[in-house]
């Protein structure tokens, strides 16, 4: 099954912050992902992208988690005011 | 009866070798610092072997505690006991006891960075439901109140079942010794309670638990319900209703969630629980460190960043390593003259002069370059740069069927494929990882600078082209040729035989923090050893082996006429010009045995194939001898064309151009040089390498496949620049 998010972990802004609200997990990449610390109810902060846009750069806990786009989208937040 | 006398040595004076007394593993995430607490509990009392049939290195070291000792196993960091890479699985099996060669471990040493609790808490519930007893090790704790990170580990220690939980910095040694004293006893001690993370699950396993009358424990059935069939065989086949009970529990815990993805979500939910609880303050971002990363983020910055330090590298193996490699080679080279006018002629004097010394020399040269290239991946590793580099190169790589973390072996492979395959190991996908070793022998390696350097300077004219030298020009194109054909070698796999699905990317990204230079010395010197063991070895047989068949067999008809010779010129000659003929008969009685040695007849018979080429049975000769270790070729060259051992004189150049066919014509012309240059970019002539390939993926599949592929690549590549070329 395939799920569109409206806002996702993509589509945050550099210095922005969310809260992961769902995450579609049929992918393995995701569910490593998971493993990794990327779950429901985790606080996030998009910190930049590397050469050519991709991958991403965020901040979980204190620490740089990279990952890319085509997952990235799978993620759905709940994106913080302006950070 | 014989009085018998009492004879008293005091105890401390008898030395006992101590045996350890248990096993401990230690375990914890990448980056967690465990390799510094591994190395401070353990000293230079460690070693480094393989598990059994695959390529993880096994690191086991004796720690000697006050009143125990203990091996300890430093296990590859792992995020998770759901195995997702090769190391990952090693580090698996090993604290599930089922490795073999490794006895089960006693407890368990799980190192957690005091700033990421929250991947380190993830670990540490999985190893506590292991059922062995734990003692926590919370590492860099300083740098987590730097950064206003309050920990209390009290409480801590309550939401862990009562695991031990002890603070330490391991760079400076503080709080090591409570930790020593808590692994003293940790065999003996009790194993914590496994935290409910997941309360459904625990009421579940608790009520299938009464069920199977004391035939499983709650522990067992949890790991059970969470890890299936995937998991360690606890349900035996005679318990079949429970199993069928597990199943039925299973599919209602789950649903149609994957079981990783619901595991992982209600362990980081406990966690976060946890985390409220014990740590106050949010980690600030004060330290150098993160603003070096935080700028590093930007992709300019970065990239320039990225290009600045592979320069720095660059330098560093080339210009660093030269008068070094420069000095080994002198030494080499004297040390064999010195035994050869020593001793008296033989095959024995020979083959410790041209045969041991020689190939001792040619594993040595390496060195320095080894060595410096080996120091700076460490150290990029350890300062967290190496993880940057593979993100910030990941959309290039990617592009090229590659990922991100194929970027350190590739550049390693400038210096030597050995180091750069074995760099390969941080590449989770297996698909990735192989494309990454068969593109990496492409690039050119230091083993083929001489003989570019030796045949451009012969045969290119060094006439500017721009602000260029036309010579300097070729150089770079043989560089950009290597990089060429292995780029397209692993589009190609990736398309073909290696095709597959995208590999997942997940990179954790450290803060930049100071290498601690204990740790690094261990570990390079640890590496050394590993390329001395694997490389050297081959490349020492190979130089006696090459040795051997130049040699063999040693025709009397050709001593006879040096002997003639040279009665000849002591009667005609005196001083310099007697001194002068002694070297040119020995050189010309050189080239004369090994054009009849079995080398050169090898050389004459396989000439044929490499006619298209246009090569003569002394390039043949000097190529076959190249394919084990192509830097060998010079010195054949040197031999067959009686320079002796001026190899890299000004003579050899002046022979090569006055090479002729029996027709008069010359050999070395300009198609046929280019031919030889391209054949020398694109061969795999390496012995070293394809052990080293057959060692990294465990089958001879692979090297057999990269030897015949790039061997054929060169082949078609030189035929096609000489057919072309030549009227």
């Amino acid at each position: 099954m395939k799920t569109t998010f409206h806002s996702t972990l993509e589509t945050l802004r550099r210095g922005q912050r969310g809260v992961i609200k769902t995450v579609d997990s049929a992918d393995p990449a995701v569910q490593r992902l998971m493993v990794l610390g990327l779950v429901a109810g985790a606080e996030i902060e998009f910190t930049g992208a590397a050469i050519g846009g991709d991958p991403l750069e965020f901040r979980l806990f204190g620490n740089g988690i990279s990952l890319r786009r085509e997952q990235a989208r799978h993620f759905e937040v709940v994106a913080a005011g302006d950070g | 009866m014989a009085s018998t006398r009492a004879i008293s040595i005091p105890v401390e004076r008898i030395s006992v070798r101590q045996y350890p007394r248990a096993t401990i593993a230690v375990v914890g995430n990448p980056n967690s610092g465990k390799s510094t607490l591994f190395n401070r509990l353990t000293g230079l009392r460690q070693s480094t072997a393989n598990y059994p049939g695959v390529t993880v290195e096994k690191h086991v070291g004796i720690a000697k505690l006050d009143d125990a000792v203990l091996e300890l196993v430093d296990l590859p960091g792992t995020f998770s006991l759901s195995a997702h890479s090769l190391e990952e699985r090693i580090a698996v099996d090993v604290v599930l006891g089922r490795m073999r060669g490794v006895e089960k471990p006693a407890g368990i040493l799980a190192v957690v960075a005091a700033n990421n609790l929250y991947q380190g808490l993830f670990l540490v519930q999985q190893l506590i439901e292991l059922g062995l007893p734990v003692v926590v090790a919370l590492t860099m704790s300083d740098a987590a109140e730097a950064a206003g990170l309050k920990i209390d580990v009290d409480k801590l220690r309550r939401f862990l079942g009562g695991a031990i939980v002890c603070p330490v910095v391991a760079t400076t040694g503080q709080g090591m010794g409570s930790l020593r004293r808590a692994l003293a006893v940790l065999p003996e001690a009790r194993v914590p309670d496994a935290p409910a993370f997941w309360p459904e699950l625990r009421a579940t396993a608790d009520k299938l638990a009464a069920e199977s009358n004391g035939r499983m424990r709650r522990i067992e059935i949890e790991r059970a319900l969470i890890d299936g069939s995937n998991g360690p065989p606890v349900v035996d086949a005679s318990a079949d209703t429970l199993t069928a009970r597990i199943r039925e529990a299973r599919a209602r815990l789950f649903g149609g969630r994957p079981p990783v993805a619901e595991e992982a979500q209600r362990r980081y939910d406990w966690v976060r629980e946890v985390l409220a609880e014990v740590q106050s303050g949010s980690p600030v971002l004060r330290t150098w460190g993160a603003r070096v990363a935080a700028f590093l983020n930007r992709p300019v910055p970065g990239t320039i960043g990225l290009f600045v330090v592979m320069a720095v590298v660059f330098q560093a193996v080339f210009a660093w390593a030269t008068p070094l490699m420069d000095a080994i080679d002198a030494a080499t080279a004297a040390t064999g003259a010195w035994v050869s006018s020593t001793l008296p002629e033989s095959a024995l004097t020979s083959l410790i002069a041209d045969g041991v010394i020689a190939g001792v020399g040619s594993v040595i040269v390496f060195l320095p370059q080894i060595m410096i290239l080996f120091l700076f991946i460490i150290l990029l590793e350890d300062s967290g740069y190496l993880a940057r580099a593979a993100y910030l190169m990941d959309r290039v790589m990617r592009s090229v069927g590659l990922s991100g973390q194929s970027i350190i072996p590739m550049i390693s492979s400038f210096a030597c494929a050995v180091p750069g395959v074995m760099a390969t190991r941080v590449i989770p996908n297996r698909r990735d990882r192989i494309a990454t070793i068969l593109a990496a022998p492409f690039m050119t390696c230091s083993a083929r600078l001489p003989v570019y350097a030796l045949l451009i300077a012969a045969f290119v004219p060094a006439t500017a082209v721009g602000w260029f030298n036309l010579q300097g020009l070729v150089l770079l194109g043989l560089y950009l040729l290597g990089i060429i054909a292995g780029v397209l070698t692993a589009l190609l796999l990736r398309q073909t035989a290696l095709r597959g699905p995208k590999p997942a990317f997940a990179l954790m990204l450290p803060e930049f923090r100071k290498p601690n230079l204990r740790t690094v010395a261990i570990q390079l010197l640890g590496r050394v050893k590993v390329f001395l063991r694997r490389a050297g070895t081959v490349i020492f047989t190979v130089a006696v082996i090459v040795w051997a068949l130049a040699y063999y067999p040693r025709s009397e008809s050709v001593e006879g006429t040096a002997e003639a010779r040279l009665a000849q010129a002591e009667a005609s000659l005196s001083d310099d010009a007697l001194d002068r003929a002694r070297v040119r008969i020995a050189n010309d009685a050189a080239a004369a045995q090994l054009e009849q040695s079995w080398l050169g007849r090898a050389g004459k018979v396989v000439a044929p194939v490499f006619r298209p080429l246009g090569w003569d049975w002394k390039i043949s000769a000097a190529v076959i001898a190249g394919f084990p270790a192509r830097e060998v070729v010079i010195a054949v060259l040197g031999t067959v064309y009686a320079v002796g051992d001026e190899a890299s004189d000004s003579t050899l150049t002046q022979r090569l151009e006055s090479a002729t066919w029996p027709d008069g014509s010359p050999v070395f012309t300009l198609p046929m040089v280019f031919g030889l240059l391209i054949f020398y970019a694109w061969c795999l002539q390496c012995a070293a390498t394809l052990a080293v390939i057959r060692r990294e993926t465990n089958s001879w599949r692979w090297p057999v496949f990269a030897w015949t592929y790039m061997t054929t690549m060169g082949y078609v590549g030189a035929m096609v620049v000489y057919q072309v070329g030549s009227p």
